[in-house]
């Protein structure tokens, strides 16, 4: 397989991600190391084609962000919004994620092996994310769809007016959302879960989580809408 | 002896100023649903505005030019600040961001189609970009809001410009909302959203908090397009002077200033009515600030929120804007609010449907019902076939057509052989609001309220 290096001590970001963009052909599945990324914003935003990249350092914010086919690996921490709006493909950060990990993500699987902070997983619309640590509070606010796995706990609001996405969460809660409720396990949770789990490399037994899902009681503005007195 | 009851008929019949009908129309609505209004359309209160503004033209001490023959320039280019390929528009009049969900597939094509006739843009909205729009529209800016719905890297690598979308005139501080009536399988699809749900929209963006981090989300969309489409910030306005120089500061190619006559397909009455500033207030406060960070010509200011006719965008470039945006302004364009829609060139009847809604043809604001007895503001399948694309294309090119022409008849009374030459010295003010808010001097008179110690 085809190799190459960027190493952003002598050369741009621009430089990288424009070569990332336009440079490749078509199912082109090359290697690609990233070196020297010194928190660098935005690295390697935008993929288009089935390559992998893999970051040696810490990245800063978007790193992978609306990723799509690409298969992105940060040997670092990543700061906010990493993988943000990704669409297929998968990012995965060895370390710890800042905050809006995962925001808005409409496919792909994102796994971070440490903790992620605040609003993981906010508006997640469809994409798949494992965290090995916890999260922070607000995780999971106004998620449409797509599952969210959290191996440790989870702050304060966790789940807050969820949509359709469901969360499994191993841990402890600090509180639920507003219309986020603890829900039964049934056997496609567990087979999404366990699915999920082996993907992200992660050796838990999927019996140990609980589900938390909409009650969905905000779907309607106003239950007392058609009142009239 | 008869004592006959006092009778005062002068008072009566007297109506409260403070509440008068629609106060307690207001208030016994609140007690009987337990439930605030939601409506569309903008701020209907009576607000200083453009039409407090007079233009001087040439006489003897300037130099008309000839209303019909003599050039005129329209041509307008937005985003020269960074991007490789700025927007070259012929006029600098553009179709204000509204949804698909608000707006049905056929009012976004006949937008595109009109646009692209008249060599302008058209702009997505909370929904997504759909192929009717893209495919119709020579030159289309793509939204980023905070809900993300739809929205994916495919859209940003096909549109021509960038618009990150902080709030509007209509709602500052608020996100967007659409009654479930309008969340059909389609726009459920697109929004990734349950069907029939009531839908409302983040008012933050996800992935992002404050000026500094906007500075890198930026940054993203830059490095995502290799710098080439243009990047613009859009603002509701409130406290317009910081906004607009926080947004230079974050990057922004291009400033859209959305004042609080600008319209909304579904709001509170209450944020309607009672949040923000009006256009005329929101120019000068944007353009003092591009100003003050001498970048005026270096960012460009698109300015939205009222704007109706060639007048109106004729001073909002004399104040200093770059281009104007339109949104209410198409929808009655396209029939909102006439009496009958338009089928295969005969007129039919629509005010069944006004009934049905409780209003009529000059008042209606249900563009929140999915209802639209004309077909503008729907997504029912009956009703939207009442607009029919040819129709919808050829009524909003006339209507832009139509400001084009006023806008350039006032620029050549005023002596400009480009619009863009149009400036504050060619204007007055009627009223002390507009001359304070405008920064004018009242018609007659030397005296700006507030200036020079006045």
């Amino acid at each position: 397989m085809e190799r190459m290096t960027f190493d952003l001590a002598s050369s741009s970001l621009t430089e990288m991600n424009t070569f990332l963009h336009k440079g490749l052909e078509e199912g082109d599945k090359r290697h690609i190391s990233v070196l020297n990324p010194d928190g660098a914003h935005n690295i390697a935003v935008g993929l288009n084609h089935p390559v992998t990249v893999e970051i040696h350092g810490h990245a800063g914010y978007y790193a992978g962000g609306m990723n799509k086919h690409a298969r992105v690996v940060i040997h670092g921490s990543a700061g906010t919004g990493v993988a943000e709006n990704m669409m297929s493909g998968s990012v995965h950060v060895k370390g710890f994620a800042s905050n809006g990990a995962g925001a808005t993500a409409h496919g792909g699987l994102l796994v971070i092996d440490g903790d992620a902070g605040l609003r993981c997983g906010i508006s997640l619309k469809g994409g798949d994310i494992v965290v090995g640590g916890s999260v922070g509070s607000f995780s999971g606010f106004m998620a449409q769809a797509g599952h969210m796995v959290i191996c440790g706990d989870a702050g304060d609001a966790l789940g807050d007016s969820l949509y359709e996405a469901v969360i499994y969460l191993r841990g402890n809660v600090k509180s639920l959302g507003a219309d986020a409720q603890f829900e039964d396990m049934t056997d496609a949770d567990y087979a999404t879960l366990a699915e999920l789990l082996s993907k992200a490399g992660m050796d838990h037994d999927p019996k140990s989580f609980k589900r938390i899902a909409s009650a969905r009681t905000l779907y309607h503005w106003n239950a007392d809408a058609n009142q009239e007195y | 002896m008869d004592i006959k009851p006092v009778s005062f008929k002068r008072v009566s019949r007297e109506e409260s100023a403070s509440f008068d009908r629609s106060t307690i129309d207001y208030i016994q609505n609140a007690a009987a649903h337990g439930l605030y209004e939601i409506r569309g359309m903008g701020a209907k209160r009576k607000l200083p505005h453009f039409d407090d503004l007079l233009f001087l033209a040439g006489s003897l001490s300037r130099y008309p030019l000839e209303g019909y023959r003599e050039k005129c320039v329209t041509k307008t280019i937005l985003g020269t600040r960074f991007a490789k390929k700025p927007i070259e528009l012929d006029i600098p009049i553009t179709i204000a961001g509204m949804s698909f969900g608000a707006l049905s597939a056929n009012v976004k094509e006949s937008l595109g189609r009109a646009a692209t006739a008249m060599g302008t843009t058209t702009t997505t909205g909370d929904g997504g970009m759909t192929p009717e729009e893209r495919n119709s529209s020579k030159t289309l800016v793509y939204q980023c809001l905070p809900s993300r719905y739809g929205f994916n890297p495919d859209d940003v690598r096909r549109a021509d410009a960038i618009e990150v979308v902080i709030g509007q005139g209509a709602k500052p501080g608020g996100g967007g909302m659409l009654l479930g009536q309008k969340v059909n399988p389609r726009v459920a699809k697109m929004r990734t959203l349950p069907q029939g749900v009531d839908q409302r929209s983040a008012c933050r963006h996800p992935d992002w908090t404050g000026p500094d981090d906007l500075a890198i989300k930026i940054q993203e969309l830059r490095e995502l397009t290799d710098w080439e489409k243009p990047i613009y910030v859009k603002v509701g306005a409130t406290r317009t002077f910081n906004d607009v120089k926080l947004a230079v500061h974050a990057g922004a190619d291009v400033v859209v200033v959305d004042g609080m006559q600008g319209g909304t397909a579904a709001t509170q009455t209450c944020y309607i009515e009672h949040i923000g500033i009006p256009t005329l207030a929101a120019v000068r406060q944007a353009v003092d600030a591009l100003e003050d960070l001498n970048m005026k010509g270096q960012v460009q200011l698109i300015v939205s929120g009222g704007i109706r006719s060639g007048a109106d965008v004729a001073k909002a470039l004399a104040m200093g804007a770059d281009a104007v945006a339109i949104g209410q302004g198409i929808l009655f364009a396209l029939g909102c609010n006439s009496e009958t829609y338009i089928q295969d060139g005969k007129h039919i009847s629509a005010i069944e449907g006004y009934d049905a809604l409780g209003t009529q043809p000059g008042f209606c604001h249900h563009c929140h019902t999915g209802k639209c007895p004309v077909g503008v503001t729907t997504q029912d399948s009956v009703l939207e076939q009442r607009l029919q694309p040819d129709v919808g294309a050829r009524r909003v090119k006339n209507y832009l057509k139509t400001l084009n022409m006023e806008l350039t008849t006032i620029a050549r009374a005023c002596g400009k052989q480009n619009v863009h030459h149009l400036e504050r010295e060619d204007l007055v003010a009627l009223t002390l609001e507009a001359a304070a808010m405008a920064r004018i001097p009242l018609a007659g008179t030397s005296w700006i309220p507030g200036h020079n110690g006045y």
